[in-house]
């Protein structure tokens, strides 16, 4: 046997699993998605997302999804920056702990959140004892996007910070030497150099908060109804199949165009952002 | 009056002296290379005057303003980086616009600088390219030419020919010759090749351990080393132990030289410098001392042969080959001898050979 055919052999275990795990489950969401519960071919569990309450759905997932990006993204940005230039931040050990939260169990953590911010929660007895205005964010989308923002905020930071660590002090101080200020060297050089991890950032944080159903269901309390709700109800509570695939599909043309728009922007945003 | 100068600057890294109350003066429309071995603190002084790095104790003079404290961005000065620091995200004509754009040029005033830029360093119509597209020399250029067309008064370069081969570091030698003259403005170097600061400066500054061992034209450098340091890093040397007989007479090797050195007293231990290619070689006692060839080995223009006589190992060079095992005889002309103080005190000999 050559070489190169010894390791092609490696790669089979990773190929079957892909097989197996990805390709297989995808072929027979598809096969649900187009046919009715009969097994004939149609388009009306594609077409449901039109409906009303579907429509409405998606649009929520996308806004909060959109949201709590923003946030992660204005949160991990200046983190990144300070991280980078931190002692300690060399030696790994900021970074540390903030991904350290991700080796709890993130259905766990989320968990957390609702008895902290129940009526009668943790948070709510604390601002009482200090007569405080009360906090009544639970069951509300607000109470959902904070559980997205803290559950995935490290997806943001690690790629920042990896990407802003990554760039040349000589660079900065070429900057600069140049007769850049501070604002400039931030507009001009760290952003535009580290647009790769901002934009897997991004992606890393978007899509899980486009999908979610968990972090909704605990901290909405069944009143805020994302599209990942209402799939899960499908394959659950109503044993619809048919119509929980053709939902996923759409979403996951959802999930293509925005990483589609994402890499259009990171690649037009190489050269042109001077 | 200087355009820069630099009064008792001291400066510690992690406890470490890194430069000890130096002081230099820089001259307008001067080359002027810092020369040392890493570590003497020479890129920690480039750094200073840049603004990357503020003294802990001293000041910074600028045409006899104090700039001690000034930010990078605020002063006349420019920087040619050790590794380009060219910005990779943009394209050639955008990294040399980056300075003017800040300064809030015209559009024709900024085209018109590119141009006349690139002329200068010869890479004409490479406005569009990218920066990974370009060699090491051809970046360096680029690395020159965006700090140049913000005419400052200074250009600190940073050991900027590094990372180029031998060939390509010859050529740029010459041509940053050609641009300091063109442009009329100061050159500050830093490198620890004595080759680049002879070929290049009006002025070499030796240093070693943050303090200056020499500072003078590249002639008197090398032909007149004020001490055992600077011998041994400019160029290959004979350093000998001598004894002072008296004004124009050394002793060295237990034969009696003639020399052209004065004011060293009667009788005075010094260090003596016979530079190899002044060692003349000839037949057995026509000569000052008799010597056997050790070792002979032909190194592209001339023979380099190592001559055992008087109890030290001379290091000779010649156009003619002489095998191993010949006897033959040295002299040098009383020119060619250079004789140094030996150190004061220990202290100034770990200063001057402490390396």
């Amino acid at each position: 046997m050559t070489k190169s055919a010894i390791k092609r052999l490696f790669s089979g275990p990773f190929l079957a699993f892909i097989l197996c795990g990805t390709l297989v489950p995808l072929v027979v969401i598809a096969f649900y998605g187009f046919t009715d519960r009969s097994g004939a071919f149609t388009l009306d569990n594609i077409m449901a997302i039109a409906g009303g309450h579907h429509a409405q759905a998606l649009g929520l997932s996308l806004a909060l999804a959109l949201i709590s990006t923003l946030i992660c993204l204005l949160l991990a940005f200046p983190l990144g920056l300070i991280l980078k230039d931190s002692k300690i931040g060399k030696k790994g050990f900021m970074v540390f702990v903030f991904i350290l939260p991700m080796w709890m169990n993130f259905l766990l953590r989320t968990m957390a959140w609702q008895v902290l911010l129940e009526k009668n929660g943790i948070i709510n007895i604390a601002l009482k004892s200090l007569g405080l205005p009360l906090l009544d964010i639970i069951n509300t989308p607000a109470a959902v996007v904070l559980g997205m923002v803290y559950d995935y905020l490290p997806f943001m930071v690690l790629p920042i910070y990896n990407a802003l660590i990554k760039i040349d002090h000589s660079l900065i101080e070429a900057a600069y030497d140049l007769g850049a200020g501070k604002g400039l060297v931030l507009r001009k050089v760290l952003i535009p150099l580290s647009v790769p991890g901002i934009v897997s950032g991004i992606t890393m944080v978007f899509v899980p908060s486009l999908t979610t159903f968990a972090i909704s269901t605990m901290l909405g309390g069944g009143k805020v109804n994302l599209i990942g709700n209402i799939i899960e109800q499908e394959f659950t509570v109503s044993s619809n199949w048919n119509l929980g695939a053709g939902l996923s599909l759409v979403m996951m043309i959802f999930i293509v165009i925005s990483m589609a728009l994402i890499e259009k922007f990171d690649r037009e945003g190489e050269g042109s952002m001077i | 009056m200087a355009l820069i100068e630099l009064i008792d600057i001291s400066k510690s890294f992690d406890g470490e002296l890194v430069l000890d109350e130096f002081n230099l003066k820089i001259k307008e429309n001067e080359f002027i290379t810092l020369l040392g071995p890493s570590g003497c603190g020479k890129t920690t002084t480039l750094r200073i005057l840049g603004g990357f790095a503020t003294p802990d104790t001293g000041r910074v003079l600028f045409q006899g303003e104090d700039i001690t404290y000034l930010a990078p961005n605020k002063r006349q000065v420019n920087t040619v980086f050790q590794k380009y620091a060219l910005f990779p995200h943009m394209n050639i004509a955008e990294n040399i616009a980056f300075g003017l754009k800040i300064s809030g040029k015209s559009k024709e005033y900024i085209n018109d600088k590119i141009k006349y830029a690139l002329k200068l360093v010869n890479l004409s119509g490479y406005e569009k390219r990218s920066v990974n597209s370009l060699s090491g020399g051809q970046q360096q250029r680029i690395a020159i030419a965006r700090a140049i067309v913000n005419e400052p008064r200074v250009l600190l370069l940073d050991e900027p020919l590094g990372a180029l081969d031998l060939k390509l570091r010859q050529e740029m030698q010459y041509e940053l010759i050609r641009l300091k003259n063109e442009l009329g403005i100061t050159f500050l170097y830093v490198t620890h090749d004595q080759e680049e600061a002879l070929t290049m400066s009006d002025k070499v500054v030796v240093m070693n351990q943050g303090y200056i061992q020499q500072m003078g034209t590249p002639e008197e450098i090398y032909n007149e080393p004020e001490n055992a340091f600077v011998a041994d890093f400019i160029g290959d040397s004979n350093i000998v132990d001598g004894i002072m007989l008296e004004d124009r007479v050394v002793k060295i090797c237990g034969h009696v030289f003639p020399c052209i050195d004065e004011g060293f007293g009667r009788n005075k231990p010094v260090d003596v410098v016979i530079r190899p290619e002044d060692i003349i070689i000839g037949k057995p006692g026509r000569g000052i001392m008799d010597g056997v060839v050790t070792s002979n080995v032909f190194i592209g223009v001339h023979y380099e042969m190592c001559i055992q006589a008087g109890g030290f190992e001379w290091l000779a060079q010649n156009t003619t080959s002489y095998p191993v095992g010949t006897k033959v005889s040295i002299g040098v002309i009383p020119e060619n001898i250079q004789i140094m103080h030996k150190p004061q005190s220990e202290d100034e000999e770990a200063i001057s050979l402490d390396d």
